[in-house]
């Protein structure tokens, strides 16, 4: 194998790695801040490219799709976390909400075993709303068990996030494989030295270098920032010097989010957008943070890296036992140091 | 006879009548319980969609009803999981009462399938898993199971031979890992050696893959041209892939590669790009283009493989269940009905042997053209040549076939790799 | 001690009615409990690391998966377990199932709280990984089929009997296990699972504790693994994927982690929604996904603990609204 493989393969290792790289770093921040195994960060990711799809069908902008369908994602993380991870504040959101939600699943039971009393609109949404009132009162009397520090309940109640958004995906958006075609300008490669790099991969590379790099500055130079890190660092030493870590959980979060669904607009030009992409994307992603360091932005870079260069090299040299090199390594690390590579405790 | 007597012969006769012909009326209609197993959900959902689509616009075209039975049609999730797929299966068949099932995907699903129709002595007719051997090396162990479509090899013995004889004489492979991409290799390379061409590497990305990065820089320069069996998402991303990495050499398709699934997704990179297959949307006979123009003003797009597939299963029941008089004669016995029967299929004249279809199989090239009168120019795989009743077994005679083991990763050896 | 009989003797009696009822229902019904029950021997097995010692797995699915494998690998490619050494192959398959917890106990058993899930989840995918790409043995993809059941004097190819044979199977699970916890081993371990700093301090070698409960788990989720090869008759990559691990998780947590009877439970409700609400309406995956977020935020002790919560908030609500003090299902770093 002469250097033009070893040059291509790494090169297609780094592009990949550059969108683990942005669905790494929202998990690994969300773990850092608020020691939150986040499962349903495949869904976000597989959202983010589904909204982008929506976007481009409505408007016709690829360019439009990314901060939209980045943004809508966020929004929607931000709402979990608020309602549901959290069991202060904004109760009678979340009670209105899971309220609703069993309410249209009883409606819709009733509509199944009995269609005779359910027939049109009306006595749909008026079953409904009477179901929702209903529960809503009986939810205000059950005490929810605060959920903030045990961090099973909460890596369980991502979980059962993750598959109902991944229902709803569904059912808004049908199980067919879609595919994000980007603007125009991508369709062409750069020929250097007679190797072709497409122009996408370049695209996918340089967005990962500038979004790493104003998060870093983010970090580093502003309040948010100092916060972010503080927070940690040590949770409780930081709300002890008065930083809202409140706010800085919602902040991570979203931002988190935000970054998932990036990567699933850039990466659904290469890997589609379809049914079963978001438990597909969560182990690698979840192997960038273990091998990265739960927490760390560098270590998010540098696990992303590692791991695409090793899934792309894995799959070129020893193609049978791929997934097993990808793993066994995250393994290692962890053994050793819990935290991962750069991980802070 | 006396006046009295012919008087009581009379009403006697009449009675008769009367009775003779209550008992020709129509008995209450017979039905006919048939399980339905797709992919739904997962990443061949599309798939799975045009599966359902297929054999159910038959039925929307004669009144729900195959061979004069109503038909009660269960349509089950597999999710493209071989093990879903078996429990879907036995739900069907337990909870349904199910008389056949039919469908599953993937060339695993088939071989999983399969065993089932024997546990449950309940016909399996198998209208897309290719997998050779389940008519071939393993067909006596299947005696409930029956294919209308094909076999993984079917169309690209002929294929292989067409690529020698289009000067090709180096070719790499590039093929999904699993028992459907070996076996279509393997045929490929089978008749593509005997005439006289050279498989020089074969690579195997695996099933699903969608990231083609790893694989293309490997592909040996010194190829004539690829040969690529893509499924699912992974026809979409390869030829893009390859073709934005500089790639010019031609590509040759396994069927699914270019199957009209995907090709209204693909762009104009795909164009010149060619594959075999026994069905193609673009078949010019007013049948298909009567079939094309039906299902697509029904679904919104143009009938896929998939489709043609399962609309020819619906018509093959139908057509058996005429034979049998319009009642489910059990599994055996509607095995050898079908066996015997010559269909003229949208896809063209069809007949069976040992359980599989004896056909035409077509090269195809992808153009953009305006076809059956629609206005817009759009990619079509357009017939370049028709090998009529290609069976299972290419030129090589039945027994010479079985005697060799089924295609596999490692069968027919690449002995031309370095 | 009475309630403790009294809970004895409930159980005793569903079981007696499970043992009635389901045989003589339809054939499908038949199947999917002997599915369920399967996979209670799984949840029951997690169920001693998560609610007995504390230790939250997501990679159960491992050793659920090598004893499916090694079952359909002897039964198809070495002809072994169709006859008496079907049960020969019992015990390879929890053998199995504790080497290899005993080999990944010792990358594992150092961590605990959430790093004790990751390293459960990246061990959990090194077995699919090698599942799914290692083509020679496992088929990859394909999987194994395994067509024929063990003939050893019983008709096993009769549904209704081989459901009493996995019943037994489970019930022989369930009064080992409920030993186990009831020991003084059991108890450590619930010690540990309290307050593991303390018990170091009261000598106790809490790393050895946790290993050796560490590789029981892996035995009986061997043990399943085994029935799962013939009760399904297929073993692919799908048996060790990463929701088989998360399923295993909610059926203890849904049923109520530290009973045992919990793990049935689960596994009972979540076998019913994915298999069976599955065929019937085409939303069940609202409601599955229902239950796991409403069980964890108002029932996170699962159904078991229903009657202690009704309890606690009977109490609470006489003294002022303060909420109950935060129920953990897994230790902090102490």
């Amino acid at each position: 194998m002469n250097a033009q493989f070893w040059i291509i393969q790494a090169f297609n290792g780094i592009s990949y790695g550059a969108l683990l790289f942005l669905v790494g770093s929202g998990l690994s921040l969300i773990f850092g801040v608020m020691r939150i195994v986040n499962l349903a960060h495949g869904a976000y990711f597989l959202w983010g490219g589904y909204i982008a799809l929506s976007v481009i069908w409505m408007t016709g902008s690829w360019a439009l799709s990314l901060p939209a369908a980045a943004l809508a994602v966020a929004i929607i993380g931000l709402a979990m976390e608020r309602l549901f991870l959290r069991s202060e504040g904004f109760e009678y959101l979340r009670h209105g909400t899971i309220a609703l939600g069993v309410a249209v699943l009883i409606t819709l039971a009733i509509g199944e075993w009995s269609p005779s009393i359910l027939s049109g609109w009306a006595p749909f949404v008026a079953v409904t709303a009477v179901a929702t009132i209903a529960l809503y009162f009986l939810l205000t009397r059950i005490p929810i068990v605060p959920i903030e520090a045990d961090v099973l309940r909460q890596v369980l109640l991502t979980v059962g996030f993750a598959f109902l958004f991944q229902q709803a995906a569904l059912d808004i958006w049908g199980g067919d494989n879609m595919d994000i075609t980007p603007a125009d300008i991508f369709n062409t490669s750069v020929v250097i030295g007679g190797l072709y790099f497409p122009l996408y991969r370049v695209f996918m590379i340089a967005t990962a270098l500038a979004i790493g790099l104003v998060i870093w500055l983010v970090m580093e130079k502003t309040r948010m920032g100092a916060a972010v890190r503080a927070t940690v660092d040590d949770a409780q030493m930081a709300r002890g010097v008065g930083i809202d870590t409140n706010r800085v959980s919602m902040f991570i979060f979203a931002l988190g989010a935000f970054l998932a669904a990036l990567g699933g607009v850039i990466g659904g030009a290469f890997l589609g957008v379809y049914p079963g992409l978001d438990f597909e994307m969560l182990p690698l992603a979840f192997a960038v943070v273990i091998i990265g360091g739960m927490g760390s932005l560098g270590g998010a870079a540098i696990g992303a890296l590692a791991v695409g260069l090793a899934d792309n090299f894995g799959k070129a040299l020893f193609p049978e036992i791929s997934y097993f090199t990808l793993y066994a390594p995250m393994v290692l690390i962890l053994a050793v140091k819990p935290t991962g590579l750069f991980g802070r405790e | 006879m006396t006046r009295t007597s012919r008087k009581r012969l009379v009403p006697i006769l009449l009675g008769g009548l009367v009775l003779g012909l209550s008992m020709n009326a129509p008995a209450k209609a017979e039905e006919l319980r048939i399980g339905f197993i797709a992919p739904l959900t997962g990443i061949f959902a599309q798939i799975g969609k045009d599966m359902t689509n297929g054999f159910q616009m038959y039925l929307d075209e004669h009144g729900n009803k195959l061979g004069g039975a109503t038909v009660k049609f269960v349509v089950e999730d597999d999710a493209g999981k071989a093990d879903a797929a078996v429990t879907k299966a036995k739900k069907l068949v337990l909870s349904d009462k199910a008389q056949m099932f039919i469908g599953g995907l993937l060339a695993s699903t088939g071989y999983a399938l399969a065993p089932v129709s024997n546990s449950e002595k309940t016909l399996y007719i198998a209208s897309i898993p290719a997998a050779d051997d389940l008519t071939q090396r393993q067909a006596s162990k299947y005696p409930y199971f029956f294919r209308t479509t094909w076999t993984s090899s079917q169309p690209h013995h002929p294929l292989g031979k067409w690529a020698c004889e289009q000067g090709h004489k180096k070719v790499v492979t590039i093929a999904a890992d699993y028992a459907f991409g070996y076996e279509v290799v393997g045929g490929f390379q089978k008749a593509f050696e005997d005439c006289g061409g050279k498989v020089i590497q074969k690579l195997w990305p695996r099933l699903g893959e969608k990231d083609f990065g790893p694989f293309i820089p490997q592909i040996k320069g010194d190829a004539d041209a690829v040969f690529s069996l893509m499924v699912g998402p992974m026809a979409l991303q390869f030829p893009k892939q390859l073709r934005q990495s500089g790639y010019k050499k031609p590509i040759i398709g396994g069927g699914t590669s270019y199957d009209e699934f995907i090709l209204p997704n693909m762009g104009d990179f795909a164009i010149g790009d060619v594959s075999a297959l026994q069905y193609s949307a673009a078949i010019e006979t007013p049948k298909n283009e009567a079939f094309v123009k039906a299902y697509r003003k029904k679904y919104g797009k143009v009938p896929s493989y998939y489709s043609e597939a399962n609309y020819t299963t619906a018509q093959v029941i139908d057509e058996a269940m005429k034979k049998a008089g319009g009642k489910y004669p059990g599994p055996e016995k509607f095995v050898a009905i079908m066996g015997g029967l010559k269909i003229d299929a949208v896809r063209g004249p069809v007949h069976f042997e040992d359980r599989n279809p004896v056909q035409n199989i077509y090269i195809k090239k992808v153009e953009k053209k305006k076809m059956f009168g629609y206005p817009k120019a759009e990619l079509w795989n357009v017939i370049i040549k028709t090998y009529p009743n290609v069976s299972q077994y290419w030129t090589y005679g039945k027994d010479k076939f079985l005697k060799q083991p089924v295609y596999s990763r490692t069968y027919p050896p690449c002995k031309n790799c370095e | 001690m009475t309630s403790q009989k009294i809970k004895i003797l409930m159980v005793a009696v569903v079981l007696a009615a499970l043992a009635y009822i389901v045989p003589n229902s339809s054939s499908f019904v038949v199947l999917l409990a002997t599915r369920a029950l399967v996979f209670a021997i799984l949840a029951m097995s997690l169920d001693i690391l998560l609610g007995f010692t504390g230790l939250p797995s997501l990679g159960q699915a491992a050793y659920f998966g090598v004893g499916a494998y090694l079952t359909a690998i002897l039964a198809t490619k070495f002809h072994i377990g169709l006859g008496w050494d079907f049960w020969l192959v019992v015990i390879y398959g929890m053998l199995i199932g504790a080497a290899l917890a005993a080999l990944f106990g010792l990358f594992a058993i150092r961590a605990s709280g959430v790093y004790f899930l990751m390293i459960t989840l990246a061990l959990g995918q090194c077995v699919w990984g090698l599942a799914y790409r290692w083509n020679s043995l496992t088929g990859g993809d394909n999987g194994i089929s395994v067509t024929a059941r063990p003939a050893f004097g019983l008709d096993l190819t009769n549904e209704r009997t081989f459901f009493f044979l996995v019943f037994a199977f489970f019930i022989f699970t369930l009064i080992s296990l409920y030993v186990l916890v009831q020991s003084p081993f059991g108890r450590s371990l619930a010690g540990i699972r309290e307050r593991e700093l303390r018990m170091q301090i009261l000598g106790y070698n809490t790393w050895l504790h946790k290993y050796i409960a560490f590789i029981i788990a892996g035995a009986f989720g061997g043990l399943s693994g085994v029935l799962w090869a013939h009760t399904n008759g297929l073993v692919s990559p799908e048996t060790v994927v990463l929701t088989t691990s998360v399923d295993a998780l909610l059926m203890v947590v849904l049923g109520g982690a530290g009973t045992l009877v919990g793990g049935a439970i689960g596994s009972a409700i979540v076998f019913g929604l994915r298999e069976y609400l599955s065929t019937l309406v085409p939303w069940w995956q609202y409601v599955l996904g229902g239950v796991y977020v409403l069980t964890i935020l108002y029932l996170p002790t699962g159904l078991m603990g229903i009657p202690a919560r009704i309890r606690q908030a009977r109490g609470a609500s006489d003294k002022t609204a303060k909420p109950a003090a935060p129920e953990k299902l897994a230790p902090t770093p102490s």
